[in-house]
Parts: structure tokens; C-alpha cells; sequence
């Protein structure tokens, strides 16, 4: 699969709030299959260069590629590239007015133009998958954090994706209910899913990462395989950071 | 050695000591909390044993409840049989009598769509065609035409036009308000002054401005073969009013659905009118539900004020009724008939709207 075709490629991308300068001259590809996790401490741009890839964010410079199209101002061609591109959020944002089942199928049917059996039948499979199929006919808010997270996995999966961008999928989440959403990310990663992860558990990073990339005040410092990165980091900034994370 | 490893069973539940139910409780709790409350609790008792028994001897121990105008001279009670004398003209106003079933039949269709629409029992989409037939009938049926016989407008009056004017008014000037509140936050800087400078310049006049240069100004500046008809002109005074508060309380509910709702719709590839429709909206109007049915109950209590352009609506003909030289010195009565009717249908709508903020998803977080 490393001799496949990036099907994220940033190229010197910088990208200002007002005259806050909060990505500078990011150049990063991701290839078909490939799995990668992006850490870095608070403030460092990972958010936003996660939200510049189908873009919810807008970059003043450089050029982002997404499955060859580039991002620009055009609304459709956008649309488009969004449908294969799904994005998981630290804060889940199911709609809280819709049941988990059309939490899922909404998108299907109107972007995809799915009947709305076949629709349903795609949602309970993924519903099955993440192992929460019993609970289709809630609201979200009657479930847990975990099994909110668990439903936007789903939700995402079932635009058949190619690439799924997670933003921190477990920081807003009790200790107990982080591992059922973690083992779902590792069944994606296992299935070669492509991957892009802001996340800082480093246990997931190690054991199913293809590359972690490490960001501090806007720019990507370093990025390395998981072994090197752990035991052989090449900046003071990644080892001070480490030692912080790796603490508790 | 480590000790053997024990299971946790949780204690069951048990119930709430007795004494934080039952009736003294409540009565403590709710009446006489503390010295200031128990003195406003008496002092509201004394006030209600003054007031409640003359009431009730005038409105039901001395009421004369049927008969003619004759046998209400010199009672000190109510004189019902005016209501029952000049119920016709106050539901329908001076609609032919020979016609009367037609109004009756409008109001029968009305009574059964509001029926099937409070029940919760009918799929949306045969409501959303429900009322727009509903309010072609009802139009055919008054006002006649198309292998009925015409009757003018100015023949219509009474609850049917109050009820006419507010019904197409609230199912008008809500999704009127809620383009108004989209095009306001629209990011074409055109659209969105546009429905700025509307909502403002409505906003800054009253209800009685707006209805008189409908009825009396707009005449003038159109010309002769464009002229519509009064009632029309009114209608549509009421409806941009009501319109332009809507908007303002629509704006409220879009400003208060979080970022990552959008986000997340965008990023499954909706469209932006999909996000409105189907991700910001139903939110949006879900949070501002009370307000809005507020705005439709003071859009129905608005529509009294037709009066000031002539038109006799419910409160309008209760009054032309107390003027009958043969019924004179009732209006009492008719304002305390027209009260109660209004207040039924405005508590009404105000159940139904919460019933409806029942309704729906249940949040727990
Ligand atoms: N809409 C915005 N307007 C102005 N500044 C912003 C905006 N969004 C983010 N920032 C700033 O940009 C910087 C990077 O933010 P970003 O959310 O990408 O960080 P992050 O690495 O994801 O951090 P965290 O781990 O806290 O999520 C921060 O300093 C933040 O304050
Ligand atoms: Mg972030």
C-alpha cells in the first residue's frame, strides 16, 4: 500500500485567525490504508488542521488535496468531497432531535439518494458493529457518552467514507467508557480504514499507528513511526511532551 | 496472602420518609413557608370571600338565563338569554341567515383539522396539506363563487373572522418570520439588510398604524384596477406585523444552536439548505417553542383590533350587539362572554404548546 497515492496531501499550508498565525507551512501526506495519530499539547493547531482536511476550516495558503480534488471556495465540489470524508468530534454532535437510527440515515438518504430501507439496513449493520444496535430507537441524549461516540462512529461509517478524521473521540469521555470506543477504532484501524486521529491516548498510537506526527505552536515538529517516536524522539519538545503524557 | 475477593450488591432502594408527602405537607410547604407567605395566604382568603360571592349571585343565583329583554328588567343578576339572543350574530355577524350553514360547515372542517392536528395522531405531511385545503374550503364556503352563491365580505364578522383573520395569520407569519430570521443571518450582506430594515421598520410602528395604512393609505397610492379588497388588505397588515416579531424570536433559537451541530451536518456532505432544514431549524424552534406560541396568541388577541378599520370581528359585533335598542344596557354580558370564549381559545393554544414542548426527544444530559 506504500506505493499507492496520497489521498491527503497538504502542501504548504498556513492558515491565520485574524493575525494569530495558528498553521505554519504544514506539509503532510496521508496514503490509502494508512493510519495516523496527531498529538501535541493544547493550542497546538491539531484541531484545526484536522478541521482544514474536509474543510470546516478555511486555509489563507497552500493547497490541501483530498482523493486528488483540491479544497477550494467551491461549495459543490466540497459537498462532494465531505461524503468521503467522515469526521468524528470530541464532543459527538448527534442531532439531539433525531433518534439514533436517524441520526444515521439522514445522510444517506439525502446526499446518497438511498431508499430509506436500504438506508436502515446499512445504519443497523453499522449499529451492529459498534455494538449499540439495541439502543436504535433512543434519542441521543438517553444514552451514555461512550455509546454517543459509538453512534457518531456509525454515523460517519455509514457514508462508507474513505477517510475518517477522529478529533479528540475520547476526551470528553469518563475513564470507564473510553476503552468501548477505542476498541471500535482499533477493529476500523485493523480493517485498514484510512485514518487520521487527533488523540492523545498514547496506548492507541503505539499499537495501531502507521505514523505519528507531532505538532506544537502551529507546525509539525516531528513524525516518526510509533517505536521511534516513543523511544528515540528527535526534539527537546517531543520528550518534555512525552514524559508529560506518558506520566499517568 | 491476599483476602478473598467479595461481590458488592447494592442496598435496594427505599421510600421518601412520610413526612415530605401528603396534603399538610404541601399546604406547609406552598402556603405557610414563613410568616410573609401565611399573611399573603389570609390576606388573598379575606380578599376571595369578599369578591367570589357577588360574583357568583350576578353571573349564576340571579342570572336570568333565558326569555326575552323584557324579563332582565330589574334584576341584579346577569341577563344570559342576551348572549343566547345575539349568539348568530356574534359567531357569524350579518351573514345571510339562509346561508348560515355554509360558515357552519367551514367551522365543523375547521373544529376537525384543529382536532386532528391537537390529537398528535396524523403523519405531518396530511396536516401540512390538511390546512391549506382547509383554508380553501372554508374560503369557498363563506365567501361563495364557483357554484355557490357570493357573499360580500363586508357580511362577514363575528369569531368567524376573528378566528379567519388569526388562522391564516399564524400559518402565514410563521414560516414568513422564519425566512425573514434565515435571510437576516444570510452572509449576502443584500438579503440580509433587506430583512434587517423590514423587521425593524415593523417592529417600530404599531399594530394600529400598520392596519390603518393597509385600510385607508394603500388605497390611495394603488391604482384602480389593483385594488384588493379591505379585509385582504388587513390580513396582510397582520401578517407582516406578526411576521417581523416571529423572525426576532426565530433569530433567538438559530443563535442558540451550537457550532458543532452545523459542523457535524456539513461534514456527513448536507447541503447548507439540508443543515438548515433538517439539522438548525428543527432545533431552533423546538428551543424557541413558548415564544412562538406566545406570538400566536397574541397574534389571535391582536386581531381585535380590526375593529379600528370597521371591521365588526367577535369583540366588534358584542359590542354593535349591546347597542340594540331592544337589548340596551348588556354589554357587560357580551364582554364577559367574549372574555371567556377568548380566554378558552387562548388557553388552548397554550396547553397545546406544551404539549407539544413534551413531546419529542427526552434529554438527559
Ligand atoms: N475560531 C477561532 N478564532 C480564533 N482563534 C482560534 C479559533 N479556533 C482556535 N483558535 C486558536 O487557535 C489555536 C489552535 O487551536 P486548535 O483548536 O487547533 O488547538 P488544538 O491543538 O486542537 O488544542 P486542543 O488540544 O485544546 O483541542 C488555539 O490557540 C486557539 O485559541
Ligand atoms: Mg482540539
Amino acid at each position: 500500500m506504500d506505493t499507492q497515492k496520497a489521498v491527503i496531501e497538504v502542501k504548504g499550508l498556513n492558515k491565520w485567525y485574524g493575525e494569530f498565525h495558528v498553521l505554519k507551512n504544514i506539509d503532510l501526506e496521508v496514503r490509502r490504508g494508512e493510519r495516523i495519530v496527531i498529538c501535541g499539547p493544547s493550542g497546538s493547531g491539531k484541531s484545526t488542521l484536522i478541521r482544514c482536511m474536509n474543510r470546516l476550516e478555511r486555509h489563507q495558503e497552500g493547497a490541501i488535496f483530498v482523493d486528488g480534488t483540491e479544497l477550494t471556495g467551491n461549495l459543490k465540489g466540497i459537498e462532494k468531497i465531505r461524503r468521503e470524508v467522515g469526521m468524528v468530534f470530541q464532543n459527538f454532535n448527534l442531532f439531539p432531535h433525531m433518534t439514533v437510527l436517524e441520526n444515521l440515515t439522514l445522510a444517506p438518504i439525502w446526499v446518497r439518494k438511498m431508499p430509506r430501507r436500504e438506508a436502515e439496513s446499512t445504519a443497523m449493520h453499522y449499529l451492529d458493529r459498534v455494538r449499540i444496535s439495541e439502543q436504535a430507537l433512543k434519542y441521543p441524549g438517553q444514552l451514555s457518552g461512550g455509546q454517543q461516540q459509538r453512534v457518531a462512529i456509525a454515523r460517519a461509517l455509514c457514508m462508507s467514507p474513505d477517510i475518517l478524521l477522529f478529533d479528540e473521540p475520547t476526551s470528553a469521555l469518563d475513564p470507564e467508557m473510553i476503552k468501548e470506543v477505542l476498541d471500535v477504532m482499533v477493529e476500523l484501524a485493523e480493517e485498514r480504514m484510512t485514518m487520521v486521529c487527533v488523540t492523545h491516548e498514547m496506548g492507541f498510537a503505539r499499537t495501531v499507528a502507521d505514523r505519528i506526527i507531532f505538532m506544537d505552536s502551529g507546525q509539525i515538529v516531528e513524525q516518526n513511526s510509533p517505536e521511534e517516536f516513543f523511544s528515540n524522539p528527535q526534539y527537546d519538545r517531543t520528550k518534555l511532551f512525552l514524559s508529560q503524557i506518558l506520566q499517568h | 496472602m491476599s483476602t478473598p475477593i467479595k461481590a458488592f450488591i447494592p442496598d435496594p432502594p427505599s421510600p421518601p420518609p412520610a413526612a415530605a408527602i401528603g396534603v399538610v405537607h404541601w399546604l406547609r410547604e406552598n402556603l405557610f413557608s414563613n410568616w410573609f407567605n401565611s399573611l399573603l395566604t389570609i390576606a388573598s382568603l379575606l380578599l376571595l370571600a369578599k369578591a367570589v360571592p357577588p360574583l357568583v349571585s350576578w353571573a349564576l343565583v340571579n342570572a336570568v338565563l333565558t326569555g326575552g329583554p323584557e324579563l332582565c328588567d330589574g334584576t341584579s343578576g346577569a341577563c344570559w338569554s342576551f348572549i343566547g339572543a345575539k349568539a348568530r350574530v356574534m359567531l357569524i355577524g350579518t351573514y345571510p341567515a339562509e346561508l348560515e350553514w355554509r360558515p357552519l360547515a367551514a367551522g365543523v372542517l375547521f373544529a376537525g383539522v384543529v382536532a386532528a392536528t391537537v390529537s398528535g395522531r396524523c403523519k405531518k405531511r396530511v396536516l401540512t396539506a390538511a390546512w391549506p385545503l382547509l383554508f380553501v374550503a372554508a374560503l369557498w364556503l363563506i365567501g361563495g363563487g364557483a357554484g355557490l352563491e357570493p357573499v360580500d365580505q363586508s357580511m362577514w364578522g363575528g369569531l368567524m373572522l376573528s378566528l379567519g383573520l388569526a388562522a391564516v395569520g399564524i400559518l402565514l407569519s410563521v414560516p414568513f418570520g422564519i425566512l425573514l430570521a434565515l435571510g437576516r443571518q444570510s452572509k449576502m450582506t443584500g438579503i440580509s439588510s433587506l430583512c434587517v430594515g423590514f423587521i425593524e421598520l415593523i417592529r417600530g410602528v404599531p399594530l394600529i398604524t400598520i392596519l390603518f395604512m393597509a385600510s385607508v393609505m394603500m388605497p390611495l397610492f394603488l391604482p384602480i384596477n389593483l385594488q384588493i379588497n379591505n379585509l385582504l388588505r388587513v390580513q396582510v397588515g397582520i401578517i407582516l406585523f406578526s411576521s417581523a416579531y416571529i423572525a426576532e424570536v426565530v433569530r433567538g433559537g438559530l443563535q442558540a444552536i451550537p457550532r458543532g451541530q452545523i459542523d457535524a451536518a456539513k461534514a456527513l456532505g448536507l447541503s447548507s439548505w439540508m443543515v438548515t432544514l433538517f439539522v438548525v431549524l428543527p432545533q431552533a424552534l423546538r428551543h424557541v417553542l413558548p415564544s412562538l406560541i406566545g406570538r400566536c396568541i397574541a397574534l389571535f388577541k391582536d386581531t381585535s383590533l380590526v375593529i379600528i378599520v370597521g371591521l365588526l370581528d367577535f369583540l366588534g359585533m358584542a359590542k354593535a350587539a349591546s347597542q340594540d335598542q331592544v337589548w340596551l344596557g348588556h354589554e357587560v354580558e357580551g364582554y364577559v362572554f367574549c372574555a371567556v370564549v377568548y380566554w378558552v381559545i387562548c388557553f388552548g393554544m397554550s396547553r397545546y404548546g406544551r404539549s407539544l414542548e413534551k413531546r419529542g426527544p427526552k434529554h438527559n444530559n
